[in-house]
Order: structure tokens, then C-alpha cells, then sequence
């Protein structure tokens, strides 16, 4: 499995899309892998303000039900709409058809906390 | 397998196999100060003694008594197919589906227990079940939390006190729980005041996640659902009806007047009165809430062959899997109690339902005009169903003496609703299709009588009603 170049990613199998002052997030292939069949991912209102490290939604699937950690701190400001009728996105397409929020990233130090993909490939090697 | 208790060895080889010297070890994590200390027991007696103490102290329950008593369970009659079918071993010793899949008659009784009281309260999915109706309400007041991400609820005090006192309880852990007054007089007296209700979802920065009303509510009145349900929209609150199934056939179910969650007692769908329980909860919910709605829920499915399956869904929610983070902490069910609810409902069919429910409310026409003609009107005007609360000088001793009279007046609302002056002189109390005209005429008489002062006539034991005051069935 193949983890893209151009992302970052958390420890909890996130992956963030750095681009201005926004960040859109998603779970990674890997993480989508281990949960199985993914029927149901609960997401934030828009405008919503996310803390980093704290739960703000819920991904289902068939055997599991996880949060969905904030990579980074800050205002959602779109959320993936067609997970609601299509939550197996996330399995498909996780980098993306499968995004679920963009947040607005309040504190750009956050994102250099995030590790790279490197990093995130030895994380996942290492089990 | 031996169906013993285990051997001391069994429990040597198990405790060498954890390497722990004791089984107290196991409790380790519990401190101290919270461990059950030794039990104080009297010892052990001869099964025949102790069955014949036992069958003394049941003895002492009144089972002659013309019984006017509900406030919250009721009786009916039941099919003995109810019972009948319960006792089958299939059932009657199954526990709670571990391995659900390979339980497919137990899967199907579950979800036609599921569709028969969907169709009953017209929402579109009912979960199998809990303890009873104010554990239900309870588990409903905190999906309203959940799903509005919001902490307040407010639960008008027409809803039965002790599932208010439940709501307490689980709302002790810091959601907010405010109760809605009823009207104090005129034409709604006795039902929940809309204009107080307006005013708790309007306090600025305070929202409200539900608002929760019964109907028929604990007094019996007809409370206003649809206007509930239209001011708790309003202000972004879902709306939880508390129901009584059986008034289902004749009144309007809380699909058809927006409630998002319906709670409820199921005892009177086929289970007997008994104190304690065991009950049955029923809660249901919109298709918006079925992730968060607690217990087992049964879809029904093709399995590989193309064949019908039935399959326990939606479980990833649940507190063997998510832990600390499930939609509740409820980890069984009522699976035998619920069998008798769709057992009740299939045999006595929708029509069989609607005469029992007009049935209870013709009964209680007849006592509430019999009861008025000696003297003890009803406290509020409002329409009833079958249960209404009267005005009866110095209620509680009234309610004592008529004992000696063989009549169970209902229910002293001094006791229920002691902090309500309106109801100081209350009984409440209810009829159903069981009811007979003898047992209206015995309350009447005996109440006249008691009223003016007369000495009771000797009862004649079994005379009327034969259950009045039922013992348990130690189902």
C-alpha cells in the first residue's frame, strides 16, 4: 500500500491535506483496511471549532466504531457531504473522494507537528 | 458438561493457570472501602420450611380485592397462549444471544416483536428492549443529548413521577434536567402548561435538546402532543412521547403527531401486574436517531443461498464494543418479556387491541359516573382515557377503609405527588376491559358508605373481582 507523498498524517491514521491556511482531512487506506466496510461516517456542523487531539466525529463500519481525531486546531469550514449516502468513499477513495472535513487551520505550528509520509509508513511497518 | 458450581479444583487449576493465589487477587482494582463486605445472611433452611414460610408470608397478599388501582401498569386479560409459549424451554431458558446469527428463532421473534410495536407506534425503528418504561424514557432523554449535542432537557411532571425520579438519577452526572408545571385550573388543569413550556425553550443561551410528555399522562388526561411537538421543534429540541401501548389502538400513535422517540411501559401487552417487575421497555425513534438509539435491533436479510435471514445490526455501538464511548450502558435485554408483548399482540390482532382499549375506556366512563353519584367528582375536566383522578375528603384514610370494604381505590396522590396542594385529596384511579360492572357497583357502595360514615359489611372473599391485588408470579 502505496502512502502519498504530499500529505501528512497523525499517529491515529489521519491524513491532512495542507493547502493556504486550510487543512482537509481523512483517514488513510491503511486505517480504512482496518476497520473493514465503512457504513457510516458522523461528521461536524460547519463552523464548528476543533480542538487538536480531541474527537470530533465518528466513523462506523461493520465490526467497529471509531472518533476521528483533529489533526490540527480550527474552524470546519466544509464537510464531505457525500459520505452521508456513500460512506464506502472511504474505502475506495480514501485520499480522495473519501475526505471528510476542511478545517481552517488556526495555529500553522500544529501542522509541522504532523508527521510525513516517511514517517507514517515506518509507523504503520512498525504495526 | 456438569452443570454444578465449580469444584475447589476447578478453581485451584484455574487461579494456578492465572498465577494468582486467590480469587479475591481478581478484585484487586477495586479499592477496598467499595467491596460488598460479607453479606448478612441468615443461615441456610430446609426447602420444605422455607417453602412453607414463604408460601405464609404470599399468603398475606389480599388477592380478593375489586382492584381500581393502575398508575402506570394495568391489567388485562391475557391469552393463555402468552404464558404458554413463554414456557417453552426455547425460550424461557435462552439468554441474550451471544452468538446471535446461529439464534435465527430467537432473531425472529426479536423482530417481530420490532415490527409489531413500530406499526403500533408509527416510527420507524424500535429497539429489543429495556428494563421497563422509565429506563426506556431515561435512555430516550439522553439520546435527545446526544443527537443535538446539547445538555438540557425538559420533562413535563405529567410524566409518571417515578420515571421522573429515574431521569434523575441518570441525569445526575451533569446534563440538566428541568420538569414543565401542569396547569393549575380551568378547562387543561392537570395537563402540561404550554405557555411555561414556551417560556423554558426561550431562556437565551440555554438550549433545550428534548422535551418529554406522556400521553395519556400520570393523572390520565389527554395531554396536547401535537403542540408539544410543534414548540420543541421550534426550538431545535426532538420530542419524546411517553405512551401507554394499549391507548395505541384508539388514540393517535407518536409517529402521527412528530414525535422523534416514544417510550414506554409494555407490561400491559400481555404481562401480569407484579411489584417489581420484571417489565418491559419500549422505545422507538425516528429513522434520523438509529444510531442512537440503545439495545439489540434485528434486520432482516438473504443470507448466501438467497435465503431469509435475520441478522443483529447496528451493534458496533454497543458497550461490548465502544466501552465507555456507547450510545448507552444497557448490555441486555428484556428478550422474554418482549416475546410476551408480540405473542399478546398476535394473538388478540389490531382489532382485538382496539376492543380492549375502548373497552377500559367504557369502564371507566361507568366508575367515573358512579363514583360522582356518591359524592367523589373527578379533580380536572380534561378528556381521559380510562384512569382519572377524584376528589375524595381525607383521601388516604378513605383509601384504608375501603380496604376493609374489599375495594383497592386506586393510588393516594398525597403519596405520589406530595409537593402538589391540588391533588391533596386525590385517588387515582383507572378501569380496563377487565373491569365488571359488579366490582364498579362494590367501589360505588363501599365509597358511599365509607363517605357517610357507615361501617363496612362483611366481604365475601372472591366475590367480583378474583386478582385485585396480584402477588408475583415469580416468572
Amino acid at each position: 500500500m502505496s502512502v502519498p507523498k504530499d500529505l501528512r498524517y497523525t499517529k491515529d491514521h489521519e491524513w491532512v491535506r495542507i493547502e493556504g491556511d486550510e487543512a482537509t482531512v481523512g483517514i488513510t487506506a491503511y486505517a480504512a483496511e482496518q476497520l473493514g466496510d465503512i457504513v457510516f461516517v458522523e461528521l461536524p456542523d460547519v463552523g464548528r471549532t476543533l480542538a487538536q487531539a480531541a474527537a470530533f466525529g465518528v466513523v462506523e463500519s461493520v465490526k467497529a466504531v471509531s472518533d476521528l481525531f483533529a489533526p490540527v486546531s480550527g474552524e470546519v469550514v466544509a464537510t464531505n457531504g457525500e459520505l452521508t449516502g456513500s460512506p464506502e468513499l472511504v474505502n475506495g477513495d480514501p485520499y480522495g473522494g473519501g475526505w471528510m472535513v476542511r478545517v481552517r487551520v488556526a495555529d500553522q505550528d500544529q501542522t509541522a507537528e504532523l508527521l510525513d509520509a516517511d514517517a507514517y509508513d515506518a509507523l504503520i511497518a512498525a504495526g | 458438561m456438569p452443570y454444578g458450581p465449580h469444584t475447589a479444583d476447578d478453581r485451584e487449576r484455574m487461579l494456578g493457570a492465572l498465577g494468582l493465589a486467590s480469587v479475591d487477587e481478581l478484585f484487586a482494582d477495586i479499592p477496598e472501602a467499595l467491596r460488598a463486605s460479607r453479606l448478612d445472611l441468615p443461615p441456610p433452611e430446609p426447602e420444605l420450611e422455607l417453602a412453607a414460610r414463604l408460601s405464609a408470608l404470599a399468603a398475606r397478599n389480599r388477592t380478593d380485592l375489586a382492584s381500581f388501582l393502575g398508575a402506570g401498569v394495568y391489567r388485562h386479560w391475557s391469552p393463555p397462549v402468552v404464558d404458554q409459549i413463554l414456557l417453552r424451554g426455547e425460550w424461557y431458558t435462552a439468554y441474550t444471544p451471544y452468538q446471535p446469527e446461529v439464534s435465527q428463532g430467537t432473531l425472529q421473534s426479536i423482530y417481530e416483536y420490532e415490527s409489531l410495536i413500530a406499526e403500533l407506534v408509527d416510527l420507524d425503528v424500535v429497539s429489543a428492549s429495556h428494563y421497563d418504561g422509565a429506563a426506556a424514557t431515561a435512555e430516550a432523554a439522553l439520546m435527545t443529548c446526544r443527537a443535538t449535542r446539547r445538555d438540557r432537557v425538559l420533562v413535563s411532571r405529567g410524566v409518571h413521577p417515578h420515571y421522573r425520579e429515574t431521569l434523575r438519577t441518570y441525569f445526575g452526572g451533569g446534563l440538566v434536567l428541568e420538569e414543565i408545571p401542569l396547569v393549575a385550573d380551568g378547562e387543561d388543569a392537570g395537563t402540561t402548561d404550554l405557555a411555561a413550556l414556551e417560556r423554558l425553550l426561550a431562556e437565551p443561551d440555554r438550549p433545550v435538546a428534548g422535551v418529554i410528555a406522556a400521553q395519556p399522562d400520570f393523572l390520565g388526561l389527554l395531554e396536547p402532543m401535537p403542540e408539544i411537538g410543534v414548540l420543541a421543534h421550534a426550538a431545535g429540541a426532538l420530542f419524546v412521547a411517553v405512551i401507554e401501548p394499549v391507548s395505541l389502538a384508539v388514540l393517535a400513535p407518536p409517529g402521527a403527531y412528530g414525535a422523534d422517540i416514544a417510550a414506554g411501559e409494555g407490561q400491559p401487552l400481555g404481562i401480569a401486574p407484579q411489584y417489581g417487575g420484571p417489565y418491559l421497555g419500549l422505545l422507538a425513534s425516528t429513522d434520523a436517531l438509529v444510531r442512537q438509539i440503545p439495545g439489540r435491533l434485528v434486520g432482516m436479510t438473504t443470507d448466501l443461498d438467497g435465503q431469509r435471514a435475520f441478522v443483529m445490526t447496528m451493534r458496533a455501538r454497543e458497550q461490548d464494543i465502544r466501552r465507555d464511548k456507547a450510545a448507552s450502558n444497557i448490555c441486555t435485554n428484556q428478550a422474554l418479556l418482549a416475546l410476551a408483548a408480540s405473542v399478546y399482540l398476535a394473538t388478540i390482532g389490531p382489532h382485538g387491541l382496539r376492543d380492549v382499549a375502548a373497552g377500559g375506556a367504557a369502564r371507566a366512563t361507568e366508575l367515573q359516573t358512579a363514583l360522582a353519584a356518591v359524592g367523589a367528582p373527578r379533580i380536572h375536566p380534561g378528556p381521559y382515557l380510562n384512569e382519572f383522578a377524584i376528589r375524595v375528603p381525607d383521601a388516604r384514610a378513605v383509601h384504608r377503609r375501603l380496604l376493609d370494604h374489599g375495594v383497592l381505590a386506586g393510588l393516594v396522590l398525597a403519596d405520589a405527588a406530595p409537593d402538589d396542594p391540588s391533588l391533596a385529596d386525590g385517588l387515582l384511579v383507572c378501569a380496563t376491559e377487565v373491569t365488571t360492572s359488579d366490582e364498579i357497583a362494590r367501589f360505588a357502595d363501599a365509597l358511599g358508605d365509607v363517605l357517610r360514615g357507615r361501617p363496612p359489611v362483611a366481604v365475601e372473599a372472591g366475590a367480583g373481582g378474583n386478582n385485585g391485588a396480584t402477588t408475583g408470579t415469580g416468572r
